[in-house]
């Protein structure tokens, strides 16, 4: 029998899996050898991807990236290929990663139950229900856990806020309504490890209280929302959900600003995904009114490691404030794109040059966005920015929910200033009008300047914009958006004069 | 037969009425069920009929106005239906990052369109999306719901007109 682990994921899938593995059965099937084919997540290397992993005395060798011409039996009988990559565990990429969150995407059936327990699954949920809520929360905020959605909020404050609060009903809502470009780890995990993002959630119920959850995730997401609905089945059936905890899957309806906070509740009520003001809290007021904690999928997900390993084992990791893993995703114009989970505390050079390896169409990085539409462009000198939370934001960045976008020599960091401006405009709620006018203005504002019309006056203007939208918006959409377009001013001033200039000589001649 | 997003199974007859009915019943007793209303509805009639909003508001218990409000929020609620194939295109930083604004500019002119339009024998509708968590192999396209990275122009072209 050749066993053989076959990436379901989206990524593996978009780039040709299915192509792959059927040339794989016709080949096996040729030679009269029986097929044993496991379906996994990815293991985040997507520059591989697709890639196959085929068992030989008991160690899985990768091959990739395949396309269906590369397959033949060399590949079925574990052994020497063009693309043979060796050992997948033992390749450099996965070895520098410390692989907490991750440690079961790629490497098993997300919906085997028995497969998921054999590698540690249901081991946070037991230590849980042995500490008792309050033993939990105090777990989780002694690891020094903080929101993996963006705002980098601590965990168990939060949980504790909600477990407080007086309420006839509480929610945990898991926000996995993943908008922002660049990233891909909840995508990732719900597809390579959905159970352990129910027994998380589970974990939240037990220490908050609650007896109801969602899942907000996307319609972007198809695949991701197929495993996930089956991984609730099996939840279900094995009894980590039940008559005291279920979870509801909902699927938003391409917004991106429902992936703020209290939008999504609004939308989960059926309404328009409009920002509510803050306060009341979701933890007080959340949704239907009632106590409601809100976590990002990762934030969730990694709550069962840090009760079966121990908060200390946790805070052990990381850099300054920002405590344990982070799985940064590597993507856009980058040679080895995918996902590295890693304690906080490398540069950002290292992370683009080292694990990225620099851009995929091999001309020099000229500029990374990080942390979604919303984060700030770095150009190559602020590559020795800390990758965590506190360095970020000493240099107006924003580690967000993790996401690295690379570009190279041939960006033009004016038309990615406008398309910011423009971005927002697209998404704006409405509700507030530094956010939903401004973002319109600004997009006429970087036109002009395109133009070459009134340069330095423009850029007066578009500079006094921001500050307005910084400082007026309801939420971090208008709020955040000033964050790229003035990066892009001040590291990239060139992209906004020489055009302009070059179109005034033109016109001048 | 087709699956909506939270399992309701579409009655593939009736009037419009009948099968808006059956799919609220499906959702009855859930808890502000607009939205898995309204993505069953455009699954088994392609968008959101506008002569459906009146049956689902009076469902649901909410006005013509908010149900309306509601599906002219979102930008997945259509009030046509697509063309035969639906491509969608991935406007995301990483994907202008490998070339998606070019990719896109051919694509619509190959097709004579501007963006969400659909050529005039409803073959095709090309649209915008923002980001598939394809973004570490971009640029990437979504054609009727299946993904596809790495993609050129040529190769998009390609499975608008209905080919792998
Ligand atoms: C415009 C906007 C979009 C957001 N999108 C997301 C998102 O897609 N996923 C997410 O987890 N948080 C998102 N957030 C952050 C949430 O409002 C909130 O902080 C988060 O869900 C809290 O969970 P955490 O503490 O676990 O990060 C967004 C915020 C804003 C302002
Ligand atoms: S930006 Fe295009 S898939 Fe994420």
């Amino acid at each position: 029998m050749i066993r053989i682990f076959v990436p379901g994921d989206s990524v593996a899938v978009a780039c040709g899996v299915e192509a792959v593995l059927v040339a794989l059965r016709a080949v096996a099937e040729k030679a009269g050898r029986p097929l044993e084919v496991t379906r996994t997540g990815s293991r985040g290397l997507h520059w591989l991807e697709p890639l196959v992993e085929v068992e030989r005395g008991g160690v899985r060798h990768g091959y990739g990236p395949l396309r269906a011409a590369d397959v033949d039996l060399r590949i079925l009988e574990g052994g020497v290929h063009p693309r043979h990559l060796g050992p997948v565990e033992d390749l450099p990429a996965l070895r520098l990663q410390t692989r907490l969150l991750f440690a079961r995407c790629g490497v098993a059936d997300p919906l085997s139950f028995s497969a998921y327990a054999a590698r540690g699954g249901m081991a946070g949920i037991s230590r849980a229900r042995a500490l008792g809520p309050e033993g939990v929360v105090a777990e989780v905020t002694a690891s020094g856990l903080r929101g993996r959605g963006g705002a980098g909020f601590p965990a168990g404050i939060k949980w504790k806020t909600v477990a407080a609060a007086p309420g006839a009903r509480k929610f945990v809502v898991c926000n996995a309504d993943e908008g922002d470009s660049g990233t891909f780890a909840d995508r990732m995990l719900m597809e390579g490890d959905p159970l352990g993002l129910i027994e998380g959630m589970a974990i939240a119920a037990f220490a908050v209280g609650a007896g109801k959850g969602y899942i907000y995730s996307r319609s972007e997401y198809p695949l991701a929302n197929r495993t996930l609905a089956a991984a609730l089945e099996v939840a279900r059936a094995e009894g980590l959900l039940g008559p005291d905890f279920d979870i509801e899957l909902r699927i938003g309806a391409g917004s991106y600003v429902c992936g703020e906070e209290t939008a999504l509740l609004e939308s989960l009520e059926g309404k328009r995904g409009q920002v509510r003001a803050k306060p009341p809290l979701p933890a007080h007021h959340g949704l239907f009114g009632m106590p409601t904690v809100v976590n990002n999928v990762l934030t969730l997900a990694s709550v069962p490691w840090i009760l079966s390993q121990g908060s200390a084992a946790y805070q052990a990791l990381g850099h300054g404030r920002s405590r344990g893993t982070m799985p940064l995703q590597l993507a856009g114009n980058v040679k080895r794109g995918g996902l590295y989970e890693v304690p906080f505390g490398m540069t950002l050079g290292q992370i683009v040059d080292g694990l990225g390896g620099g851009t995929a169409s091999g001309r020099p990085v000229r500029a990374v966005q990080c942390g979604g539409p919303l984060g700030a462009y770095f150009p190559r000198a602020l590559f020795d920015t800390v990758y965590d939370y506190e360095s970020f934001a000493a240099r107006e960045g924003l580690v967000g929910h993790g996401g690295i976008v690379v570009f190279d020599d041939t960006v033009d960091m004016a038309r990615q200033a406008r398309f910011a401006m423009e971005f927002c405009s697209i998404e704006s709620c409405g509700k507030c009008t530094p956010c939903r006018i401004g973002s319109v203005r600004g997009m006429e504002v970087i036109d002009r300047i395109l133009a070459g019309d009134e340069v330095e006056r423009n850029i007066a203007l578009l500079d006094e914009l921001c500050e307005t939208m910084k400082f007026g918006s309801l939420c971090a959409l208008g709020g955040f958006v000033p964050y790229p377009v003035l990066s892009a001013v001040r590291h990239f001033p060139e992209d906004f004069v020489a055009p302009a200039r070059r179109r005034q000589r033109e016109l001048a001649s | 037969m087709t699956l909506g997003y939270h399992g309701a199974i579409m009655t593939p007859t009736g009037s419009l009425e009948a099968r808006v009915l059956a799919i609220l019943a499906h959702h009855a007793g859930r808890e502000g069920a607009l939205l898995p209303v309204l993505h069953d509805v455009q699954a088994a009639f392609g968008c959101v009929p506008q002569e459906a909003v009146p049956v689902i508001a009076k469902g649901l218990n909410l006005s013509r106005a908010e149900v309306h409000g509601v599906v002219t929020f979102y930008h997945d609620f259509r009030s046509e239906p697509a063309g035969r194939r639906h491509v969608r295109i991935c406007r995301g930083e990483a994907c202008q990052a490998m070339g998606a604004d070019a990719l896109a500019t051919r694509v619509l002119a190959h097709f004579r369109l501007d963006w969400d339009g659909t050529t005039s024998d409803g073959a095709v509708t090309v649209s915008p999306i923002f980001c598939l968590g394809l973004c570490s192999v971009a640029p990437a396209v979504q054609v009727d719901g299946a993904v596809h990275a790495r993609v050129s122009a040529e190769v998009v072209i390609r499975l608008a007109e209905g080919g792998t």
